[in-house]
């Protein structure tokens, strides 16, 4: 198929940006979104222009590195897919497909497609963890954990840390990203100790860092490409509130 | 130079508990004077970079992500071997440790072996404790899955990403540090060389990824957790970034490579569907828990597989090898695969295909049951190749997955240049020329939260360690000449694209030094991988400059490294005149096709010293002496 592509050029993060448009002839519907890139890129290197920069890694839908808002939505047309695991035969013969980075305050554009995350890993240096050194850990069966709730922190523990989450929300919150972390350590047991606190700090930080609050429009949960649910953004404001009351460390 | 393994005496059983007792200790309030550099946040980098922290130490860590949980090691689905024998099924650390033996076909180090069988099962405490959402049985018990190569059930697992969680808790450890201001995290920084200076590992260069700056980072010692090399072959499992670089440029400062030829092809991967194809999607060996393999007995039969009647069906595996059936070790399953696609018997477009189907089991279990196993990884194959797993059997073929070997380094896991540490898949250490399936994130683990932890405060404690700065004049130099090569690569302004270059190198090593390598093909391929060299050196270009974010640039500087390296991989293979593991050498093998070592003369590991670009490297032998196990015929029949 032959498609049109429009595509967010910016050589740097102080740089202005704008959409360019590029002709991509012979794709195969085998082919994966970025391998459809990735003869882009090496067409414009070889006529000596400068390749698409984008992010990827794994392309397996895991390390959550990959991300472009396609046609309007992050990750593109498929519900629960990245990006990187989005192909071809999604498309037809002739589409224009829009191309753009994750838009939000808290993620500034590095270059063309690729944005800054590091927002992410400041929220979960506030609270996103058990407070455990190595070697002070009992036997891994003396907690027993019920299936019900091992599934459930691993429901919340599936987020890959891409932040389509927040390039959908039209206020850039980056509730689904906390709410899952803390709905991940919160399910569990060993969670429960900081449990006042962790939510807490890391919501704070979130303000801190530009992100915008929720109101409820549960855009993340419909972009999110590891379904993680809105449910735990209401266990989050649970935890919120009493440590509101248990007070922050 | 001899090699010293630094083997502790005493029987087997003891030898880390009497090393751990007479390994001189830094004092707590000494730690925080010494700096420690750990490049890659993988398993075994983060797990060591926060427990070097938490002890006390001062710790810089690298990684040229934008963040540390996007490390490769997030992507391993299995599971995580451990000797805890919950199963009550007989599991104990001697049978762990035997089966590594083994199933690395007796050319892994006995001790080191012993040692990860021993750790293995405080790797899961500590997991644990983190918060690792590990699969529970109904009654809150922790839940094992069988893995190849072994006959008990001993693989802990969070549905089909075990990787993704084990990383995100030791990512949550090393963020705890870094937010207690112990860990100074340096995202979005390459390494491009290593800084050796009075013999000893004491710093690297990095260039940021951001603004192209190159510069030194000086420290104590050195600790590399920069994951393995496959993707040498363009096509692999692994994810797009990992390569060689780190460890090769310690290579060429002193650090002896060892066994780089031990390469493992993992056989349940999707098949490559064109040539724009850029990696390889691995679907979980624990898939091989229920779903069986077989091709058609027929050459050429086009049938669709459900038109295939069940005698005209071939299960080789479990024909051939009875008592592991379909959970035979992964070198042998891919050796199979591939006997029977050149037999004809191969399945799908190109015939470069067997199935691996799940009917029986559905039949067995219902589907929930399936989905609840492997939902993922089922929803991962149809969104690739557009078919339903549940009704049709899934396709799969060999791809590289996974290398054995990596930088030598003897039992405190420092290389044979004082400094420099080596954990991860990065290292040579335990795996042998094969390794089992949930042996690796064991083994990163394993080095990152309990062995370096202990054996660095040795090498401290030693003293010796003068005061060395960014002046020096080893820093300055090494600064230099990355920016030199920097300098050249741009300069060059050729007609082919890096990646042009990497695809076709991946294809001479794929086709001579791949699942089977014999002499001529490896002859052939040393002569091809220099003019390939040349070519690119000549050749290559890389629009853009040096100080901007340049992924071209990344790309190149990579794949110029790996340009080096495959020729040690082919002067490895042409040198073990044996086939083990996954090093097959056509020339040797028994009659029925099985790999035939050669003990009496490559009872060794091979440790590689550099001696210039092209230049034939020198061998030293580290030779494995099984005074636990005895040396046997590896036979899963
Ligand atoms: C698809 C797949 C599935 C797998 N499944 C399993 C499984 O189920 N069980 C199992 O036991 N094993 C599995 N494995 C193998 C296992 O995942 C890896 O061997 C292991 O995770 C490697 O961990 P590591 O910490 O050594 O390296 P990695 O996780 O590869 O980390 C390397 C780190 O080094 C950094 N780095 C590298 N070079 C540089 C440089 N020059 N400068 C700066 N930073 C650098 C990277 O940024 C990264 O942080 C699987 C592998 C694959 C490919
Ligand atoms: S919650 Fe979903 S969308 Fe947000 S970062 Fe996690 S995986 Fe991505
Ligand atoms: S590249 Fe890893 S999730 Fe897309």
């Amino acid at each position: 198929m032959n498609l049109r592509l429009h595509i967010w050029r910016q050589s740097g993060p102080d740089a202005q940006g704008m959409l360019k448009t590029y002709d991509v002839q012979n794709v195969s519907e085998h082919m994966s979104f970025l391998e459809m890139l990735d003869v882009l890129n090496e067409d414009l290197l070889t006529k000596g222009e400068i390749p698409v920069a984008f992010d990827h890694d794994c392309r397996e839908g895991i390390c959550g590195t990959c991300g472009m808002v396609i046609n309007g939505r992050p990750h593109g047309p498929l519900v629960r897919t990245t990006a990187c695991q989005l192909h071809m035969r999604t498309f037809k013969d002739g589409d224009e497909i829009y191309i753009e980075p994750w838009r939000a305050r808290a993620f500034p554009v590095m270059r063309d497609l690729i944005v800054d995350r590091g927002s992410f890993d400041r929220i979960i240096q506030k609270g996103g963890f058990v407070s455990v050194n190595t070697g002070n850990a009992q036997d891994g069966n003396a907690i027993p954990i019920s299936k019900k709730d091992a599934d459930r922190a691993m429901d919340a523990a599936a987020c890959i840390g891409c932040g389509a989450c927040v390039a959908a929300c039209p206020n850039s919150s980056a509730m689904l990203f906390t709410a899952a972390k803390v709905g991940h350590l919160g399910s569990l047991p060993q969670g429960q100790t900081e449990r006042s606190t962790r939510a807490m700090n890391m919501v704070l930080q979130m303000d801190a860092e530009g992100f915008g609050a929720c109101t409820n429009h549960y855009e993340c949960e419909a972009a999110c490409p590891k379904g993680i649910s809105a449910e735990f953004i209401a266990q989050m404001n649970k935890d919120f509130v009493a440590s509101a009351f248990g007070g922050r460390d | 130079m001899a090699l010293n393994s630094n083997i502790p005496d005493g029987p087997i059983q003891q030898k880390w508990d009497k090393h751990r007792a007479e390994l001189k200790l830094v004092n707590p309030a000494n730690k925080r004077k010494y700096n420690v550099i750990v490049v890659g946040t993988g398993l075994a980098g983060a797990s060591a970079a926060a427990t070097l922290a938490e002890l006390g130490y001062n710790v810089s860590a690298f990684t040229y992500h934008d963040s540390a949980r996007r490390a490769h090691s997030i992507a391993a689905q299995g599971g995580i071997n451990a000797a805890k024998n919950y199963q009550n099924d007989g599991d104990s650390v001697w049978r762990l440790f035997y089966d590594t033996i083994k199933g690395g076909d007796f050319r892994a180090r006995e001790s080191n072996v012993y040692r990860l069988a021993q750790v293995s099962t405080s790797i899961i405490d500590q997991c644990v404790a983190q918060g690792v959402p590990f699969a529970r049985e109904y009654g809150g018990y922790l839940s094992n899955r069988s893995f190849g190569g072994a006959q008990v059930s001993r693989t802990f697992y969070a549905r089909g990403q075990t990787g993704q969680q084990l990383l995100i808790g030791a990512y949550q450890a090393l963020q705890r540090q870094v937010g207690l201001g112990k860990v100074k995290l340096h995202n979005k920084q390459e390494m491009m060389d290593l800084i050796v200076v009075d013999g000893r590992a004491r710093g690297i260069v990095t260039r940021d990824m951001v603004t192209g700056k190159v510069q030194s980072h000086m420290a104590d010692a050195v600790v590399l957790a920069t994951g393995g090399y496959g993707n040498v072959f363009y096509l692999s499992t692994n994810a797009m970034a990992c390569n060689v670089t780190a460890t090769y440029r310690a290579h060429k400062r002193g650090a002896f490579f060892a066994n780089p030829c031990y390469t493992q092809i993992h056989p349940t991967c999707i098949p490559q569907s064109g040539d724009y194809q850029s990696k390889l999607t691995l679907m979980s060996e624990s898939l091989r828990n229920d779903g069986r393999i077989w091709v058609p007995k027929q050459k050429g039969d086009t049938r669709s597989p459900d038109q295939i009647p069940e005698t005209e069906r071939d299960y080789y595996l479990e024909r051939k090898y009875p008592s592991f059936g379909n959970l035979s070790p992964r070198d042998i399953a891919s050796r199979a695969a591939k006997e029977v696609c050149d037999e004809g018997r191969g399945v799908g477009p190109g015939g470069l295909g067997v199935y691996l189907d799940f009917s029986d089991a559905i039949r067995r279990l219902g589907e929930k049951t399936i989905a609840d196993r492997y939902g993922n990884l089922f929803e991962m194959y149809e969104r690739i190749t557009g078919e339903n797993p549940y009704k049709v059997p899934m396709r799969i073929y060999p791809a590289v997955h996974y290398t054995m070997g990596g930088l030598w380094v003897d039992y405190n896991l420092m290389s044979n240049v004082p400094g420099l540490f080596v954990l991860g898949e990065a290292n040579f250490s335990d795996h042998g020329a094969n390794r089992l399936g949930a042996s690796a994130l064991m083994q990163g683990l394993a080095d990152g939260y309990f062995v370096i932890p202990y054996t660095i405060g040795g090498y401290f404690a030693n003293g010796g360690l003068q005061a060395v700065g960014n002046d020096s004049q080893e820093a300055r130099t090494a600064v230099q000449e990355s920016e030199q090569k920097i300098a050249a690569l741009l300069a060059l302004n050729g007609k082919r694209s890096p990646t042009s270059f990497h695809r076709e190198l991946g294809k001479i090593m794929w086709d001579k030094c791949g699942m089977a390598r014999n002499e001529q093909g490896l002859k052939e391929a040393l002569k091809r991988i220099p003019e390939l060299r040349e070519e690119f050196w000549q050749n290559v270009k890389i629009p853009g400059s040096g100080a901007e974010l340049n992924q071209s640039l990344e790309l190149g500087l990579r794949v110029a490294d790996f340009l080096e390296f495959a020729e040690l991989m082919c002067f490895d293979a042409l040198q073990r005149n044996e086939s083990c593991g996954g090093h097959f050498r056509e020339e040797y093998q028994t009659e029925d096709g099985e790999a035939k070592r050669n003990d009496d003369e490559y009872c060794y590991a091979a440790a590689w010293e550099y001696n210039g670009v092209g230049a034939t490297p020198t061998l030293h032998k580290e030779d494995l002496s099984f005074d636990n196990v005895k040396l046997a015929t590896r036979s899963y029949k």
